[in-house]
């Protein structure tokens, strides 16, 4: 396998509505800020790839003319996927494998304020069973939570340490949306959303992007200082409908886990991408991490989740502990779809 | 066994609050005051209309204001025999891209007042504003283009912008 | 049309829609034909398994499944959550469970909701029956919604 690293990342701040600017506008400063700090120049990029979902804003192609953020005349090489951004940071790792090329500018953006996203994410169901019932995610979400609820040890309180600890940690992210301080039994007071959620069990509606550079073999060494090598990337799925699966467990997440190497050596720090905290727990186990690990210490996205972009911000997240010098073997991990369908592990690496 | 189900009515109906952001406002709000409005490239100078605020060639900002001329030339254009269901316009009718004057990148709109065989490409035409009283920041302030009676541009000064 | 949502940008409605019309496919078309004439099918797989709703090939294999079986119009809430305020799209619009539900005969468990009136009433492990729609159209809204099995 071809050494490839990220070497540099971006994120605009998540916010709950972003009025003034379109999704290119909000792109741009991104795209120039992580192209900037990779010190590759705009035209030597490789290859481009992007993840949102034209769902999101209600713009059909928005995707294409989401690329008058990119520059790209005369025409670059050029790709798409209709998923979380941390799948295109993988089309782009497969893509530098064929080693013609040796950078890829990987970016995501998710604008949800426009729409309803409850009706939207119903959307990505299958059409004839499960979205004539317009299950939303919250609902969906409850359904697995009490599933892990009543099959394991976890308890509510356990739900809510998540939570707690998330928001608090958000504290320090200035790109969280949600930071807050509150105890454990606070939270354990509040009413059910969707019981067994509460509005501290669900994340909240965001507006962001962001960009990701990656290099390969000596031009990571060149560019960056401490490159974050990706060590293993896999990601596998599960069966769509709900009810031919245990909720309560992620074997999908747990494989790719296996298959990225997450498990041969300690880990410092893992980003994962949980977006109800019930999620983390069960997250945490098929990914078999333990105390040793910090989880989320960005706050994860239950302090922001810009769908389509949330992903591709945790490899952000834990590759840039490990530029900055804080961490030296780190775990992304990325989930889309109803109920952690499909899950992606990244174990990134410092030299 | 009766009759079986082969398919199943689907609609979906998803309700957006579309925000124009930063530069297309400005593109709109300028169309409230009979003016188009687009924005230039501080590195290649294009002038890019309608804005995005971005330069898609160069990839950064391009935030710089740039008023373009209501008159242009017609780059390209079509015939349309398809009755449009949100145009009042009756069938034929001409579209085109036209070049304002200032711009480098063609708008889309329509052709009136002219008859359809004598539509060509560099014809020279200007923007027909609905009345100073109903202008409103959208795209049908501008009501269609007509010609201006100005000799038709030479291929050189538009084969760039096609 | 357009309105200034503060003195620099502007924001407007937008609706989008799309009037699918979806090919159901043999398996499917016969499930939901099942469900015009209040019956509910599942499919057999190689290894024994029923699944309800089914599915044109066995999840774990990926065999084509052909072998049509009737199951039961009542069974077992496998999880639920507790809906307290019904958005515009759901099937019910008074509180309800939506429920993964385990009907008698099957090996897995169909998405739908249970009309119980308060979440009191709602635990895992309940027995729920189908409530069917009063006029039945070959859809997935045929089934009205679940309740609590009288005890």
């Amino acid at each position: 396998m071809r050494e490839v690293a990220i070497v540099s990342f971006a994120q605009a701040p998540s916010v709950r509505r972003e009025t003034e600017r379109n999704e290119v506008e909000m792109l741009t400063p991104v795209i120039a800020e992580a192209i900037e700090r990779s010190a590759i120049s705009r035209k030597e990029i490789g290859f481009t790839i992007s993840g949102s979902s034209d769902y999101l804003a209600g713009q059909p192609f928005s995707f294409v003319t989401a690329l008058d953020a990119v520059g790209a005349w005369p025409p670059i090489r050029e790709s798409h996927v209709e998923m979380d951004g941390a799948w295109a940071l993988y089309e782009a790792w497969v893509r530098l494998q064929i080693g013609d090329v040796d950078s890829a500018l990987v970016y995501a953006f998710g604008k949800s304020s426009p729409g309803d996203l409850g009706e939207v994410l119903a959307l990505q169901l299958d059409p004839y069973y499960l979205a004539p019932l317009w299950p939303d995610p919250v609902s969906l979400a409850a359904l697995q939570a009490r599933a892990l609820l009543e099959s394991t040890g976890y308890t509510e309180r356990d739900m809510a340490e998540v939570a707690a600890r998330s928001r608090r940690d958000a504290q320090s992210n200035p790109n969280a949306q949600v930071a807050s301080d509150f105890s454990v039994d606070d939270l354990l007071a509040e009413p059910y959303l969707v019981s067994p959620l509460r509005k501290h069990d669900c994340p909240p509606v965001s507006d962001s992007a962001a960009a990701v550079v990656l290099a390969a073999g000596d031009l990571a060494r060149r560019v960056c200082e401490r490159p974050a090598w990706v060590r293993g990337i896999d990601h596998r799925i599960d069966p769509h409908y709900p009810g031919v699966r245990n909720l309560a467990e992620s074997p999908s997440a747990a494989l790719a886990a296996r298959e990225a190497g997450v498990g041969d050596a300690p880990v410092d720090v893992a980003e994962v991408h949980a977006p109800f905290s019930h999620q983390e727990l069960i997250l945490r186990d098929a990914l078999g991490l333990d105390g040793r690990t910090a989880i989320n210490p960005s706050g994860g996205a239950l302090a922001a989740n810009p769908v389509m972009a949330a992903g591709l911000i945790r490899i952000g997240e834990a590759a840039r502990r490990i530029m900055e010098g804080n961490a030296r073997r780190a775990v992304a991990h990325a989930t889309s779809g109803p109920c952690l369908q499909q899950n992606l592990v990244c174990v990134l690496e410092g030299d | 066994m009766s009759e079986p189900v082969t398919s199943i009515r689907r609609p979906v109906r998803l309700e957006y609050d579309f925000t124009a952001g930063r530069a297309m406002s400005r593109f709109l709000l300028g169309l409230a005051e009979g003016r188009i409005l687009g924005q230039g490239c501080p590195e290649c100078a294009r002038v890019y209309l309608p804005p995005r605020g971005t330069c898609p060639t160069c990839g950064v900002p391009a935030e710089e204001e740039v008023e373009v001329s209501p008159r242009g030339t017609v780059t390209t254009f079509c015939v349309v025999n398809i009755p449009s269901q949100v145009l009042v316009v009756p069938v034929p009718y001409v579209c085109a891209n036209i070049l304002l004057d200032g711009a480098d990148v063609p708008i889309f709109h329509l052709i009136q007042e002219c008859p359809i065989e004598e539509v060509r490409m560099g014809l020279r035409v200007e923007a027909v504003w609905v009345p100073a009283g109903e202008l409103k920041a959208t795209f049908e302030s501008i009501r269609h283009f007509r010609p201006s009676d100005e000799p038709d541009a030479a291929y050189d000064s538009y084969r760039e912008h096609l | 049309m357009t309105e200034a949502i503060n003195a620099e940008t502007l924001s407007a409605t937008h609706i989008l829609e799309y009037p699918y019309t979806r090919s159901v496919g043999p398996v499917i078309g016969r499930f939901l034909a099942g469900l015009r004439d209040r019956r509910i099918e599942g499919v057999r797989t190689a290894g024994g398994r029923v699944l309800v709703p089914p599915v044109e090939y066995d999840p774990r294999t990926g065999e084509p499944l052909s072998e049509f079986v009737e199951v039961g119009q009542a069974g077992v809430v496998s999880t639920w959550a507790w809906v307290a305020a019904p958005r515009r799209n759901h099937p019910l619009d008074r509180p309800f469970a939506w429920a993964l539900i385990r009907l008698d005969g099957a090996d897995t468990a169909l998405l739908h909701t249970v009309d119980a009136g308060d979440e009191s009433k709602m635990a895992t492990g309940m027995r729920v029956r189908v409530r069917w729609r009063e006029s039945t159209a070959g859809e997935i809204h045929d089934i009205a919604c679940f309740e609590p099995e009288a005890s």
